[in-house]
């Protein structure tokens, strides 16, 4: 890494070897979380038990597999903060489906429809009426909930059928849940697309520079479309997920995930200026912010509480490589 | 230019009053000056934070803590008044500017020395200044009980007319709208927000800058906590909870930029105003309260796209002055 100090508001990435930065940021993550993880084996007996584990993989999958989407649209320089909204508005459309006598695999297209409908409807305000999504998601996020609230009011839909709950709740083999396998798998796709196809290097050139990229024949606004779209499926999935899990809808369900879902791409490395990032570090980042909410848990910390940890460790982690960048400087 | 922006707040002017209209026309009570400067009473608080959000907004920045700051600091001058109610009021709000000013302090030092993009420590942040409220409270509330009378009164008293809660935030905005248009300090507000690497080369310190928006934000948060939990005597884990989104819708249909640079006093207020007369009127035209997200989802992302067009519209007007 070069000084930065100097460059601050220009992307320095162009002369950065980008991927050492990633690794060096990778390996501190995955120090991290086995600090947390012995620190944890230590303070509860609780801990190093299969089914603890498993329960421990509740805590982040329905966030990460929606952060895997994010990354990439954070990649590119723009953001969603409407996810949550998305979860609320499928979960509740899901739930008026039931009522409709909809059957499980019927409820899970109606997710899945409604989560791609408000990504693409996003997609389109930002790259067909050229608007800052950060604003345009600000405004979503309003409308996609106010909808849910208003088809919900102060009620709930309830009574989910057990295949349907099966999504949630389900083990796929022992205790591995059907969630955490649906996040692996989702991770593996995410980290093939990003890194290894002709669509990754493109999301990576729109981030470095937008402009640069259209001028070489990045089609910009349809990529930008298309991932809002996909954090849009991703969120569906999330609302078929956490739906089935809770097994019931309220309109406020999913409140406040938005935020921890960037803090999970964030931590994990991507740069919320754009233009760098890697899927590995989101997938170390989201078991992190696992490890902490579950191990304070067994500590009887309640989940307020944890929000400081989370907090200053997303401070903390960002700031330790510029501190010692910076303490470097002074001693050479 | 000038022409232009004034008629983008016009536009904001006239929306408002053709709600207040609609409204009047149905219930004629609505337009009564008692209730008209009832809604601006109810609004002044957002008024205030739409207006440090601002200057947030203005360098480039976003500050995600100011109603985490607001719940903080908030808590920390009730658990004061309640423990000590001989503390007079006027030092526990000078207090609360203080402790919202080293909140603010905080965001910013992390922006200008460690060069952490704005919307990562403000993220942070958010979450930390909320947990630290659990932290102090122990989850518990301060009631109307525990507060003294003083505390609770003073914003409700009268002067002209008008409670003291109003003339805050008319005080506050007179204040900033002298820091913004009269002092080199606003006009650095603007400048790194419009071109941040020319204003390195007319010698303003862009870190310090950002700071400065930083510690003004997080004062009038800090005077905004007082101001909350004396108006709803209630001082709890969930004070303005989700409300930092609201400050920045405010900011937006007030047609601040968030790319930075653009943005005037009069609009923030109108802003947060439009939001505040929406909100008003809704209830009073038989919209149930369900319907009230929708409906501010929908004002946002209207204005937003007007904005835009302005944006365009003055970026143009920009260039021929220069080359004029």
């Amino acid at each position: 890494m070069t000084d930065t100090t100097h460059t601050r508001h220009l992307p320095d990435r162009l002369d950065s070897p980008v991927r050492a930065a990633v690794l060096s940021w990778e390996s501190l993550l995955v120090l991290v979380a086995v600090a947390i993880f012995v620190a944890n084996s230590f303070a509860s007996p609780y801990f190093l038990n299969a089914w603890s584990l498993s329960d421990l993989t509740f805590n982040f999958t329905e966030k990460a597999i929606i952060a895997l989407a994010m990354a990439l649209v954070i990649i590119t320089g723009e953001i969603d903060l409407s996810v949550a909204s998305i979860i609320a508005l499928a979960s509740t459309l899901m739930g008026l489906a039931l009522q409709f006598g909809a059957d499980t695999p019927m409820l899970v297209a109606v997710g899945v429809a409604v989560g791609i409908a408000c990504g693409a409807f996003n997609g389109f305000l930002v790259t067909g009426l050229k608007l800052p999504s950060i604003v345009v998601t600000i405004g979503t996020m309003s409308l996609f909930r106010g909808i849910a609230y208003i088809i919900l009011g102060d009620q709930s839909f309830k009574g989910y059928p057990a295949s349907f709950s099966w999504f949630g709740q389900g083990y796929v083999w022992w205790v591995i849940s059907f969630e955490l396998v649906l996040f692996l798998v989702a991770a593996v796709i995410f980290y093939v697309l990003l890194h290894h196809t002709n669509f990754g290097r493109r999301v990576f050139a729109i981030g470095n520079n937008a402009t640069a990229a259209q001028f070489s024949g990045v089609r910009v606004d349809r990529i930008k479309f298309v991932l809002f779209c996909l954090t849009g499926l991703m969120s569906g999935i999330a609302a078929v997920l956490l739906t089935a899990r809770l097994g019931s809808t309220r309109p406020s369900i999913a409140q406040g995930f938005e935020l921890e879902v960037i803090t999970m791409v964030v931590l994990g490395g991507v740069s919320i200026l754009g233009g760098s990032g890697s899927i590995i570090g989101v997938v170390l980042a989201a078991l992190i912010m696992g490890l902490v909410t579950f191990g304070l848990g067994l500590l009887n910390v309640p989940g307020i509480v944890m929000s400081i940890f989370i907090g200053a460790l997303l401070i903390v982690v960002i700031a330790l490589p510029i501190l010692f960048k910076m303490w470097k400087q002074r001693t050479a | 230019m000038n022409r232009l922006l004034r008629t983008r707040e016009l536009w904001l002017a006239l929306a408002i009053l053709a709600v207040l209209v609609l409204v009047t026309i149905r219930f004629p009570r609505f337009a009564q000056p008692g209730n008209l400067l009832t809604i601006f009473n109810d609004t002044s608080i957002l008024m205030m934070l739409a207006l440090g959000q601002m200057a947030v907004i203005l360098t480039r920045s976003i500050d995600l803590s100011m109603a985490s700051n607001l719940a903080l600091t908030g808590m920390i001058v009730a658990m004061a008044n309640a423990a000590f109610p001989m503390v007079p009021i006027p030092l526990l709000i000078a207090a609360s500017i203080a402790i919202g000013a080293g909140l603010g302090a905080f965001n910013g030092v992390l922006v200008w020395k460690l060069d952490i993009p704005p919307i990562v420590v403000t993220l942070g942040t958010l979450t930390i200044f909320r947990g630290l409220v659990f932290v102090i409270s122990g989850g518990a509330w301060v009631n109307a009980a525990q507060m003294s009378p003083d505390f609770i009164q003073l914003q409700r008293g009268a002067f002209l007319g008008l409670p003291i809660l109003s003339w805050f935030a008319i005080v506050v905005a007179a204040l900033v709208f002298v820091l913004m248009t009269r002092t080199p300090q606003g006009r650095a507000f603007y400048a790194i927000g419009v071109n941040p690497t020319a204003s390195v080369y007319t010698g303003i310190n862009v870190g310090q800058t950002k700071f400065w928006a930083f510690v003004l934000s997080g004062a009038i948060s800090g005077l905004c906590g007082y101001l909350w939990i004396s108006r709803y005597v209630i001082a709890s884990v969930e004070v303005a909870s989700g409300y930092e989104l609201t400050i920045i819708a405010a900011c937006v249909i007030g047609g601040v930029s968030i790319a930075g640079g653009i943005g005037t006093v009069a609009g923030a207020l109108l802003g947060a105003l439009f939001l505040g007369v929406v909100n008003n009127a809704l209830p009073v035209i038989g919209v149930s309260p369900f319907w009230q997200m929708a409906i501010s989802g929908a004002a946002i992302l209207i204005a937003v796209v007007l904005n835009a067009r302005g944006e365009t519209r003055k970026g143009r007007v920009i260039l021929k002055r220069a080359s004029a």
